[in-house]
């Protein structure tokens, strides 16, 4: 059956990739990887119906297909729109995508707390990074954020309704993973909330995976609460017997301690198999686990400051900068073009005794 | 005297009865209807160049003919009466007082599209209409126009009323249909479009009540005699519900081939402005489509009369023209203050928003957020700016058309009205006593550019 879907070559900025049938503009670009995919809030490829709410994803078809060559009138949501056989797509190649995407990480950001400081998702949270990379310096709004009234949902997940960009992925995962669903969205418009109508706690055994769904801090650990921050923790990957899930996690130590396990994530922040809350909330001893390796974690994170430099995530395909006019490939910071420090062309093991500043102004 | 098909029996007593509704040729058509073919009536109704009277003016028989008919999967006809727009309510006076001709209407459409069973959305703030339409309803399955073999055809079709929650996201088609399965009315994503999977993931199609409705007069004359009557590609009659600063106010009937002029100051439509006062802007199809001053109300911008139809009412797109929307027609005198009214929408708006997709939720709360410190005299200079900024980023990128029926009236009333705004930011004080402009719209004033 496989065999027999036909491919369709669909072009997203400038770049062309066979697909099959049925893909959506938004996994042919994951498939082409770096700067051409566009990121993605509420997607989740393993959540059914996910997607095509928070807008981030939208592109510009400038070829409908083949057959039909004309250009779609509006912006596509990538992740909800199927490609067709010969479609050109404008991702950051487009002045519209690129204002539009600006203004969608400015409406997200408008009731956000923007309390990163206290907040355990920063350094992994998905909403940092979209603003960092697709966002403006600072806001326009002057007004009152909106904020709701705190509520407990338990003893393992901590809900903090402020911070929520209404991704939805939480209810489809309690729908899609769960035997029941005790949470859902109650109002309408901006004062739209995650809840369980009669304050009831989230009690399933697979219920903690809304913790690692949740692109934002709205839904965080409350067993890791206010205990590190990611960035100082390493990860590492692990696994264990379980007869619920697969039990293969991610655990997140310093020392020997071990502070949080998670499921595995892809490089899309995706889950990769789904744990129970038996792994993720009680199993906290190193005993418990067998330590597989350190994981990989992409060099623009901030959670691989320090740990493991070599293990590089995708590295920016070269072809990209001649295709993608004028756009150069993600970096955090290029170090060397602010500091003198530590230029690549200065061999370290020539100088004399340890390095000093002057040694690279020397050679400058 | 202009044409009327749907509202021809208005002056008589009790045509909201079956039996008068019969005396005076009711259920003719459907008479007619049950013994053509459905595949002559989707033709006739193509024929007759009909476009959807709920607000984007899609071909009627178009829709129709898209809609799928895979073997054994039950298709629905589905009618939008959940007319919510603010401005609009020419749909209540339809099924209020000519429940059979709408009900007769969705038999002969039902019948053409294969639906056994069809459903009436309404409006859940027409508390008392549901109770007509139900008695009517059973009025037509006692004489048989309904229920099981109707005519001896062998064809069946049951007609279900179901009353909305109140949520103007529910007018949406793909939100009315999530409704009517009994979940959060939110729009759904398309494609796939209704016709291929809608109502229980089975083909459906969507209708507006006055679009039903209009297939009586079209089965009873023909498509080509209803596709005469109108202008252009503006085909038959259309019902206009008119309110704000008029001498009479209500719903009338138009041929679509008056002038918006003479709609406004004859006295056999609005009857013109009370109290002596000068015209100062429009809004012609429900409050989501642009507002148009009154310099370009009767006149287009290349200096022809406008006319109340879908094309010449949206010549010069949003720069200069408008759309026919739903047929809200909303008449403002110069006593009414833009800025104001356009809060009150952005308000609205922003109270109806789903909450599903991230620009129209933050958006039309942020732009409620601004006209409102503008109106009550704390406005900056930049606010305008802003506004028009977050306009242009909501419209478009919004998973249903509620996006911009938001941006749409803040973005004519900056791109018409600007100097009443910058005049309500440089005169806090004043703002809040009197209003600005007095008599000053009555007299053409320059046409903006772009």
């Amino acid at each position: 059956m496989s065999e027999q879907t036909p491919k369709f070559k669909v072009t997203i900025d400038n770049i062309s990739i066979d697909v099959p049938a049925g893909t959506t503009i938004l996994n042919a670009a994951r498939m082409i990887g770096g700067d051409v995919t566009p990121p993605a809030m509420c997607y989740y490829s393993k959540l059914e119906g996910s997607g095509g709410k928070c807008r981030t994803c939208l592109v510009e078809v400038s070829k409908g297909s083949e057959k039909d060559p004309r250009p779609m009138p509006k912006l596509v949501a990538s992740c909800r729109t199927t490609v067709m056989d010969g479609m050109e797509v404008k991702n950051i190649t487009s002045e519209k995508v690129v204002d539009a995407r600006k203004g969608v990480v400015e409406f997200l950001l408008l009731n956000h707390p923007l309390d990163c400081p206290v907040c355990d998702q920063a350094g992994e949270c998905d909403l940092q990074n979209l603003s960092y990379e697709h966002g403006n310096e600072a806001t326009r709004y002057e007004f009152k954020r909106r904020t709701f009234e705190k509520e407990d949902i338990g003893p393992f997940i901590s809900l903090h309704m402020n911070r929520c960009i209404m991704c939805f992925r939480c209810v489809f995962t309690a729908e899609q993973l769960t035997q029941r669903r005790e949470h859902g969205i109650l109002e309408r418009g901006d004062h739209a909330q995650i809840s369980t109508m009669l304050s009831k706690s989230l009690d399933n055994e697979f219920i903690g995976n809304v913790i690692d769904v949740c692109p934002v801090g709205a839904l965080t650990d409350k067993t890791f609460r206010f205990k590190n921050r990611v960035w100082f923790t390493k990860p590492v990957d692990a696994h264990c017997k379980c007869d619920k899930c697969s039990g293969k996690v991610r655990l997140w130590m310093r020392g020997e301690e071990v502070y949080r396990v998670t499921a595995r994530k892809d490089q899309w922040g995706e889950v990769e198999s789904w744990i129970c809350n038996d792994c993720r909330f009680h199993k906290k001893s190193v005993k418990d686990w067998v330590i597989e390796g350190p994981s990989m974690i992409a060099r623009s994170s901030v959670i691989s400051q320090g740990h493991y430099a070599g293990n590089v995530g995708t590295a920016p395909t070269p072809v990209l900068i001649d295709k993608v006019i004028g756009k150069q490939p993600k970096f955090t910071l290029d170090i060397h073009s602010v500091s003198d420090v530590n230029r690549p062309e200065v061999e370290l093991s020539k100088i004399d005794g340890p390095a000093h500043s002057d040694d690279f102004k020397s050679k400058k | 005297m202009a044409i009327k098909l749907l509202l021809e029996n208005d002056h008589i007593e009790g045509i909201r009865y079956y039996d008068t509704y019969r005396k005076n040729g009711g259920y003719r058509a459907a008479e007619k209807a049950l013994k053509m073919s459905p595949a002559d009536i989707v033709e006739e109704v193509k024929k007759s160049g009909l476009r959807g009277r709920g607000g984007a003016g899609f071909p009627t028989g178009m829709k129709w003919s898209f809609l799928a008919k895979p073997e054994g999967v039950p298709r629905h006809l589905v009618c939008n009466a959940d007319e919510s727009e603010p401005g609009t309510f020419k749909d209540r006076y339809l099924m209020e007082f000519h429940p059979h001709l709408f009900i007769e209407g969705l038999l002969i459409s039902s019948f053409a599209l294969g639906s056994n069973a069809t459903y009436v959305y309404i409006r859940g703030e027409y508390a008392w209409i549901p109770d007509i339409l139900e008695q009517a309803i059973a009025e037509a399955k006692n004489n048989g126009w309904l229920g099981k073999n109707i005519l001896g055809t062998g064809f069946d079709c049951e007609i279900y009323v179901h009353r909305g929650a109140g949520a103007y996201i529910c007018g949406e088609e793909t939100a009315l249909i999530e409704s009517l399965e009994g979940k959060r009315g939110n729009p759904r994503m398309k494609p796939p479009f209704p016709a291929i999977q809608g109502v229980w993931m089975r083909p459906t199609v969507v209708n507006n009540v006055e679009t039903l409705a209009a297939v009586v007069p079209i089965i009873n004359m023909g498509g080509d005699e209803y596709a005469k009557i109108g202008a252009g590609r503006s085909t038959g009659t259309k019902l206009l519900s008119v309110c704000g600063n008029v001498n009479k106010p209500g719903v009338y009937e138009i041929d679509m081939t008056c002038s918006v002029e003479e709609f406004i100051y004859s006295d056999e439509y609005c009857g013109g402005i009370p109290k002596g006062r000068k015209l100062k802007a429009c809004i012609p199809g429900g409050s989501s489509v642009p507002i148009v001053p009154a310099n370009l109300l009767f006149k287009t911008a290349k200096g022809e009369t406008r006319y109340m139809n879908y094309e010449s009412l949206s010549d010069g797109g949003f720069a200069t023209g408008t759309m026919m929307g739903s047929g809200g027609f909303i008449v403002l005198d110069d006593s009414q203050c833009i800025v104001r009214h356009t809060m009150t929408l952005a308000r609205f708006y922003n109270h109806e928003s789903c909450g599903q997709c991230s620009p129209c939720r933050e958006g039309t709360g942020w732009m409620y957020k601004i006209l409102k410190n503008i109106e009550y005299g704390k406005g900056k200079m930049s606010d305008i700016d802003l506004l028009w900024d977050i306009q242009r980023r909501i419209e478009g990128n919004t998973i249903c058309p509620l996006g911009d029926a938001a941006a749409w009236p803040v973005a004519a009333a900056i791109r018409h009205f600007r100097d009443e705004f910058e005049w309500h930011i440089t005169h806090p004080d004043e703002a809040q006593t009197r209003n600005f402009g007095l008599a000053h719209y009555a007299d053409p004033i320059h046409v903006p550019v772009g």
